[in-house]
């Protein structure tokens, strides 16, 4: 039994991924509170596929291919806070313009390669069986990073997320945190793509905070449970891609969606079961939503 | 006549027009309202009191004219102003408890990292007291009836010590008793010296309980005591067709929202 969980790690790939899918699943699940609380899902989605042209760049330009998508992330996130600033257009509008004509772009540039390699498939999917030296301490580097500013700006997320009039009042400068968390999203993503993909980064961002969201009443041990939620997940995943020798961004993501549907079903207070037998509960929560 | 120096709760609009991309929302308002005021905006759906608590706020700049908050640009002094939201702008399944949105009245004065001093617990503390929450502090938000959800976010001014208080239609969906408790404690601020607005669809309650009142409806209409602003050609002035004359009485049909939930 204790051979069948250390075996997949006396390679050093394996440490290697499971390093980067740490870093990730952790970062992912932080900051994907925010990402649930603020309704942004649709942003992180439009946000991953957007660095497509990015990474389309950088190789052609033979550059490396998480800067591609790094600088492509962040212009991205820039451009939807300019263009939704002041309510000229709605944010949501703004991200569907900026997130098909990035995407357009990107898939414009990659039909001029005639063999393009494995790479962008990789970038599309994830690979995280083949991270590199470098690559994982950038990946180590840009998650310590994200984290480290969530923390400090955390009570400033706070309030923005919660009330952005009031967080105006007190000095929390909401605005400024919005594209403070747009930056941190994209950098967030970009260190996503080697473990699960641009198609499935949503589903990291997602999915671990809204089964936090289900089992904690209070923002702090949101954040934890995430965090742990998305430690978990990774792991769990990485072991079955080893052992069944599936897609181990997919089998990450999958493991993910399986605790937030037995949490769906299960949790106290927001379940669906605890719903069905506290018929009071329920009734008043219909209520309130009203 | 000598001019005095503004008082931390005066607010001095002179001649001032707001309004948002091409949209002219309050045309050309003068109006002093003196420190420790409790004052009633009145007036119907879109006829700019949220335009006014926002330039209060320092989050919408003037077209023309000038507006000050203790005799400072509103940007200024927005943390010596507290501001009670809608109830429908909150999202009450937020992760949060009634104390910590209590505490978010106290951020303003501890950056980012300072924890709580023992003045800033007491200061909650007493909020909830005074707002009869005290049993309901570790109660996550999304477990209140409208009423208690209410009285949260006028917790949540108390104990951020403001000059000034505004307070956006503070009393939809919340019935009587809650109402007239919620309006007790704002007497109590009034009497304290702070300066009080609630913008408000109730002109019964704002003729008797407040005793300052302005009406607006894309300009100042009116602007005293209820008895000299609540008249007849006033009101019709305000609320146009909405409002009916009958047999001396004035009945006004306004399309807001009556009491969802009360507790």
């Amino acid at each position: 039994m204790l051979h069948a969980l250390t075996d997949p790690f006396a390679q050093s790939f394996m440490q290697r991924a499971l390093l980067a899918s740490l870093a990730v699943g952790v970062v992912c699940s932080v900051l994907g509170c925010f990402v649930v609380l603020r309704s942004m899902a649709f942003l992180g989605d439009a946000l991953a596929h957007a660095i497509l042209p990015g990474v389309a760049i950088a190789y052609l330009l033979g550059a490396s291919l998480l800067a591609g998508a790094l600088v492509a992330a962040i212009l991205v996130a820039l451009g939807i806070a300019f263009f939704s600033r002041q309510g000229t257009i709605r944010e949501d509008t703004a991200i569907g313009i900026l997130f098909t004509a990035a995407l357009a772009l990107g898939v414009l540039l990659i039909s001029t390669i005639r063999t393009y390699s494995s790479d962008l498939t990789h970038i599309l999917f994830g690979n995280v069986l083949g991270v590199s030296h470098g690559d994982l301490w950038l990946t180590l580097g840009l998650a310590a990073f994200v984290l480290a500013t969530v923390l400090v700006l955390y009570r400033r997320f706070l309030l923005s997320t919660f009330d952005p009039v009031h967080a105006h009042m007190v000095g929390a400068r909401p605005e400024t945190m919005r594209v403070v968390m747009l930056v941190l999203l994209a950098i967030t993503i970009v260190v996503s793509l080697q473990t699960v993909g641009v198609g499935l980064v949503a589903a990291l961002l997602v999915t671990p905070a809204a089964t936090a969201f289900l089992l904690t009443r209070r923002l702090p041990y949101m954040m934890l449970v995430a965090a742990g939620l998305g430690v978990i997940s990774s792991v769990a995943g990485l072991y079955l891609s080893y052992y069944l020798n599936v897609a181990s961004g997919a089998a990450v993501v999958l493991v993910a969606t399986g605790l937030f549907l037995v949490t769906f079903i299960l949790s106290p207070r927001r379940g669906i079961a605890w719903r069905r037998w506290r018929p009071g509960m329920a009734k008043n929560r219909v209520g309130r939503s009203l | 006549m000598k001019r005095q120096r503004p008082r931390s709760g005066d607010i001095r609009v002179e001649a001032a027009t707001f309004g948002y991309a091409g949209v002219l929302a309050l045309d050309s308002v003068t109006l002093q309202v003196p420190q420790g005021a409790l004052l009633a905006v009145v007036g119907p759906n879109g006829a700019g009191k949220s335009t006014l608590f926002k330039a209060l706020v320092g989050l919408l700049s003037l077209q023309s004219g000038s507006l000050t908050v203790g005799g400072r640009p509103p940007m200024e002094r927005r943390t010596a102003t507290a501001y009670v939201p809608q109830r429908e702008e909150i999202d009450w399944l937020f992760p949060a408890t009634v104390r910590d949105v209590v505490m978010m009245g106290r951020y303003g004065g501890l950056g980012l990292f300072r924890r709580p001093s023992t003045d800033d617990r007491q200061a909650v503390d007493e909020a909830l007291e005074r707002l009869a929450l005290g049993d309901l502090g570790d109660r996550p938000i999304g477990e209140l009836s409208g009423g208690q959800q209410q009285r949260v976010f006028l917790a949540r001014a108390l104990a951020q010590e403001p000059s000034l208080l505004l307070l956006d239609e503070p009393f939809t969906g919340v019935d009587a008793a809650v109402r007239d408790s919620m309006v007790e404690v704002l007497e109590g601020l009034h009497e304290a010296g702070v300066t009080v607005l609630v913008s408000t669809h109730d002109m019964e309650l704002a003729a008797s309980r407040f005793e300052l009142a302005v009406l607006i409806n894309h300009k100042l209409i009116a602007y005293g005591p209820p008895t000299e602003v609540f008249t007849a050609e006033h009101i019709a002035a305000a609320f146009g067709h909405q409002a009916v004359f009958l047999n001396g009485m004035v009945v006004v049909d306004q399309c807001c929202p009556g009491p969802t939930h009360v507790h």
